[in-house]
Parts: structure tokens; sequence; C-alpha cells
């Protein structure tokens, strides 16, 4: 509904739209990257330790789940939907690969396992909304307390450790040996993002997911098949969320039910400080993996400078709400200049 | 038997008994008929009565401030975070302030909700960011302030007046204090929403924002009057917090959004705007609590109540779709019926 509202104002101004919209997309995007330096930068000269390896190492550990789910979650919401279950199927994935390594399993089959629940938990989220039609923000709570449940009720308040240590260095590992910043696991990530980079800015299924978007209808009329571009998303979610939850085990050698409880919020802050509209129609990958380091840098930066864990929590709810009230209100801003140069010249039309 | 069934055959004739509150209540009935039959204690006794009404009062209260702002399009994550905040700034100033009057602190913190249901509410009307988004980030804000203020301290039942902690307790006629406010709170709620000229302006703004606004209702103050209500609401739901669990930390009513969120879709109202009432969403906050305390009884382990919380909201909501599937099948046919007798030709 808004998005309409918001195509009739602008069309009137009859610039060259696409030209405009681009130029604020990275406008957007490298707003979010300097503002990752700059936080980089002041923590490195002004906080003790932060541009130690073994920081920068923690940091990417950290924040390798929320940037993880956020590459999908970027297609999600472009598409104007949302995932909210993506950290209960977290935790519920890493219950199955608990559970059954606790049944004897080997850990690799466990995770397999994972990996195909996350896809079929996906596509139930993929189904009620592609083909029933469901709003995904009902749906996804609804199945945020499903997985969420699943896992809880399988595991109760038990946690399943004592996995191999060489399954666990998998999530430890440095890339160049002991002492340097990047984890081997990043590897995983770097390809996924190129992948998913890939998926979305240039192939004709990004392009989709762009017009379902910014119409749905309009690109049902233009042969997009709406539902299969949909289901398909929030299957990817699923999985790669599944994924993130195989990490999340490995990582802490302990499978819960209540792992990464909340994260959903992290992620979506994370997409949307990345300059991805929940309007949907607008964003893009590399912005979202700044606005995730971003949040992840900042968290660390408060954290070495002993910046208590809540107002660390106060700093990711500003950035969030500073990430999309700017934008309007600039552009708000900018539009009115623009009536009144318009008004200028033609009698003013009465409003009431 | 219990509150709800008479309540609502009382204040709504008919027209609503069919809709989804009576579907509500009848689930509600047959929770608590069946849980009683295999565990007495459930429902009849005064301790079993007295939980019975008390355990969802809080939950109501958020679902009807929910209820209110999904009703004009929006909603509002932070009332989980309201209520903890109004709880502990309640408690302290008890602690803080000895021998404060008691309706100046109730009215203070209920007032606190307001200010800052306030600030959503500007924030979503003027910068006309979607209520997700800023209220996703206040969650994270408000309750920051709460856990930074609070940090690890907490109110305890000796700090606060035993005058402010029997309202938590005490009964009127055998009926929890608590629980009349509720019902006070759904009474009014569901009267401004029916029967005032704002409340039919929310149903108008979340069944088509972009017509009401041509025809000249004021969106924005609506929409943040939506939002100043939902969090006066969640300050009222705090007070009472602290009233009747006596003891505040900086968790206090941590998660209980997407409860709130999830009892108003249960009891009907549609999260795409425009549709539902704050009785529904009151209902489906008493059939959310029932069903947590009644699993249990009925043999499904405690850690499973949430899955089958899931699986219920699901249902509703499929529910919900198929019968307007099925409306809009019959509107159509009824159409075509009538178009076909203009013509003057035979109905098939």
């Amino acid at each position: 509904m808004t998005t309409t509202m918001d195509a009739s104002r602008r069309t009137p101004a009859a610039r060259p739209v696409a030209a405009r919209a681009r130029s604020l997309l990275l406008g957007r995007d490298a707003a979010v990257i300097v503002l990752l330096v700059a936080v980089w930068l002041i923590g490195s000269v002004s906080v003790d330790n932060f541009a130690k390896p073994n920081t920068v190492y923690f940091l990417l550990l950290d924040v390798l789940p929320i940037v993880l789910i956020a590459l999908p979650m970027t297609m999600v919401v472009i598409a104007a939907e949302i995932d909210l279950s993506v950290a209960s199927m977290l935790g519920l994935s890493s219950v199955i690969v608990g559970v059954l390594f606790q049944h004897g399993w080997p850990v690799w089959a466990a995770a397999v396992v994972a990996l195909g629940i996350g896809a079929v938990g996906g596509a139930l989220n993929g189904f009620l909304v592609a083909t029933v039609g469901l709003p995904s923000l009902a749906v996804t709570v609804a199945t945020l307390a499903l997985f969420r449940g699943i896992a809880v009720g399988l595991l109760g308040t038990k946690a399943v450790t004592g996995f191999p240590e060489s399954y666990k260095d998998l999530a430890s590992d440095r890339l160049f040996g002991p002492g340097t910043a990047i984890p081997a696991v990043l590897l995983v990530f770097v390809v996924l993002a190129i992948g998913f980079g890939v998926l979305l800015h240039f192939t004709a299924f990004g392009r989709a997911t762009y017009a379902v978007g910014m119409s749905a209808e309009t690109s049902r009329f233009s042969g997009v098949n709406v539902r299969a571009v949909k289901f398909w998303l929030f299957v990817a979610t699923g999985a790669v969320s599944a994924l993130a939850g195989i990490y999340w085990t490995l990582r802490y050698g302990s499978a819960r039910g209540d792992n990464a409880v909340g994260l959903e919020l992290t992620v979506v802050a994370a997409v949307l400080v990345g300059g991805v509209s929940i309007f949907g129609g607008r964003g893009a990958i590399p912005g979202v993996i700044a606005g995730a380091l971003l949040i992840g840098a900042l968290r660390a930066v408060l954290r070495l400078a002993d910046v208590s864990a809540d107002a660390i929590n106060i700093a990711t709810g500003v950035v969030l709400i500073a990430s999309v009230v700017f934008p309007r209100i600039l552009s708000g801003v900018r539009g009115r200049r623009r009536r009144s140069r318009r008004r200028g010249l033609e009698p003013e039309p009465s409003l009431e | 038997m219990s509150v709800a069934p008479t309540f609502a055959k009382r204040d709504w004739p008919l027209m609503l008994v069919r809709r989804r509150e009576f579907g509500v209540v009848a689930a509600v009935v047959v929770l608590v008929t069946v849980t009683t039959v295999i565990n007495p204690g459930f429902a009849i006794g005064s301790d079993g009565f007295r939980n019975l009404l008390l355990t969802p009062s809080l939950l109501v209260i958020l679902a009807v401030a929910q209820a209110i702002v999904i009703i004009t399009k929006n909603v509002d994550l932070s009332v989980s975070a309201v209520l903890g905040l109004t709880a502990y700034a309640t408690g302290l100033l008890f602690t803080d302030v000895p021998g404060a009057p008691l309706p100046l602190v109730v009215v203070a913190g209920i007032g606190l909700g307001a200010v800052l249901g306030a600030v959503n509410g500007f924030l979503v009307s003027v910068a006309r960011v979607p209520s997700l988004v800023i209220t996703l980030g206040t969650l994270y804000i408000y309750r920051g302030i709460d856990v930074a203020w609070a940090g690890s301290d907490r109110i305890n039942a000796t700090d606060l007046p035993s005058q402010f902690t029997a309202l938590g307790t005490a009964s009127l006629l055998g009926i929890p204090v608590m629980s009349i406010v509720a019902v006070a709170v759904v009474a009014i709620a569901a009267y401004v929403m029916s029967q005032t000229r704002a409340g039919r302006q929310m149903y108008a703004i979340g069944s088509n924002g972009y017509a009401a606004q041509l025809y000249g209702l004021a969106v924005r103050r609506t929409v943040f009057i939506g939002f100043v209500a939902s969090g006066t609401l969640a300050g009222l739901a705090g007070v009472l917090f602290a009233a009747r669990y006596a003891t505040v930390s900086s968790n206090a009513g941590f998660g209980m959004e997407l409860q709130a969120v999830a009892a108003a879709v249960l009891g009907g109202v549609a999260i795409v705007g425009g549709i539902g009432t704050v009785l529904g969403a009151a209902l489906g906050a008493v059939l959310l609590t029932t069903i947590s305390r009644a699993l249990p009884t009925l043999g499904i382990g405690d850690f499973w109540q949430q899955a089958v919380l899931g699986a219920l909201i699901i249902g509703a909501i499929v529910l919900d779709r198929a019968i307007a599937a099925r409306q809009a099948r019959r509107l159509r046919s009824a159409h075509a019926r009538a178009a076909a007798v203009a013509r003057k030709e035979p109905v098939s």
C-alpha cells in the first residue's frame, strides 16, 4: 500500500527515476561502509586492543551467524516479505545435530539432516506465504514459536556436549595459523556471499526478486512466477539458518534448545542498517554485509571500552532507527524543497 | 464458569457470536472443562479458580494494546520492554521516595508508558518508517535502558508497600482485582474501537490508508494516538506486573511482545490491518495463557508449549484465510447471479 503511495508521489517528478534511485542506493551503501570504516578507525585509535588480530578474530566469529542469515534475509526483505523464524530454526538445527549425535550418529550426517530440516521448515514458511497467501509477518511469528518449541521440546533444558574436537576445530581454526585474524570458517561465508551476490545482482531470479518487491501484481502480469520466487527465498533462509545452527553448535560445543534466542531481530537490524528497504524492491548484498559488520564492530568496540551489554543494545537500537529515519527525513526535506519550488510557479492548491 | 463467555454474551450480541470470538471462547471452555475433569484442582477450589482468572490478566492488557495498533496496520514490538521499564520505574519510585502516595505512583507508571508510546508514535508517524522497524529499535533501546538502569538490581517485595502488592493479590467478591482491571480495559477499548469516531478511523486507516487520507482523515495523528494508547496500556501492565509479582528484575516481561502479537492473531486480528476486535485479541490472550497452564495436566510436557502455540497460530491464520476466501467466492457468485437477473438470463 505504502509503496503505491510512494510511487504515485514520485512519478510526477518525472526525473530520471532509475538514475536517481541508483545514486541514492550507491549513496546509501557508501554511507554504511564509511560508517563502518569510521567505527573501525575510531575503535583502533581510541580503544585498547581493538586492532589486535584476536579481537578481529572473535568479532568475525561472533558476527558470522548474523551475516550468514542476513544474506538470504536480504533477498526475502527485497521481495517485500520478512522471516522472523530464523533464530528459532538455528536453535532447532542445533538441537537436531545434538540429538542425532547423542544417538550415535556421526556429526557430518547429523549436520546433513539438520540442513534438510532447515530447508523443510523454510518450505513450510514458503508454502504458507507464497501458496496460501498469508502475510509473512504472521506466518513467521508462528513458526518462530513452532520451531523454537520443537527445539525446546526435544531437549528440554538439557544441553548436548562432547562433540569431537576435530569438528569443533572446524568452527574455530584460523586460516593463516595461530594468532592471525581470519577464521577458516569465514571461507564458507565468502562462498555463500558470492553465491547470493551473483544470484541477486546478476541473474533473472535476482531481478525477479526486486520486481516482486516493487509490485507483486505487476511482476505477475509481466510473467514472473511470484509464488516460486517467494517460496524458494524462504527455503533458502531456512537452510542457511540451519547452517548457522550447525556452526553455532560446533563453535560453542553445545547443542541447546535456547541457542540464539532473539537473534532474528539482530539479523533484521543488520539487513535494514545495510540499506535494504523494508518496503521491498531496494537493497544490495555489499551494503548488508557492511551493515552486519557495523553492528558487530560497534558491539566489539563498546565491549572492549567496558561499556555494559545493555548500553550496547541501546546502541544497536539507535543505529537501527537512525538508519531508517535519516534517509526518510532527508528525502522528505528534498521533496518539500521541490514542492515549494514548484509552488512558486503554480497557484497553490488548497488542501482543506 | 469462566468469565469470558458471559462477558461475550452480555456485551456483544449475536452478530459477534458468529465470529471468531465465539470460536475462541468455545476453545477456552472445552480446554478448561477437559483439564478440570482430569485434574479438578485446575478450575475448582479457590486457588484454581483464582489462577484461572488472574494469570491471563497481564497478557490480556498487552493483547488489547497490540490489537489497537495492528488494526491501524502497524505493529508494536516494544510493548514488552515498555512493561519491563515501567514495572521497574514503579518499584523504584516506591523504594526511592518512601511514603509516595499510591495513586500518584500508579499514574506515574502509566504516564511513563504513555511517553514511551508517544516516542514510537512520533517516529512512526513523522518519519513514516514502518512501525516494525521503529518498534524493533525501541524494543532494543527500552530494554537496554531498563537493564542499564536496573543492572543486577532487583525490586523485592519488602521494598514495596503492602497496599500496592495487595493490588496484585486482592479479590473483590471472589474475583481478583487484576482481572477486573483487565476486563475494564477490554470493555473501554472495545467501546472506543467500535463506537467512537477515533476507533472507526483506526479501522478505516488500517483497511486502506490511502483512501482514508484522500477522505480527509488525520492519518498520522490517529496512528500516533494508537501508539500512545498501546504504550499507556503497556505501562498499566507494567504497574500491575510490579504489584502482582512484587519482584521486578530487568528482564520483566521479556519476550512478551510476540505473545501479544500471537494472542491478537489468534483472536482474529488480521496482521494486514483493519480487521478484528480488541475483544477477540483479549480472548486470544486468555486462550493462550490457559493452554500453557493446561498442557502439563493434559500430559504434554511443559517444554512443548511453544510448539503447540506455534501450530495453533498457523491453524488460526489458515482458518481465517479459508473463511475469507469462501466469503469472497460467495459474494462473487451472488454478484454473478444478480448480473444474470439483470440481463434476464436464466440462473444456472
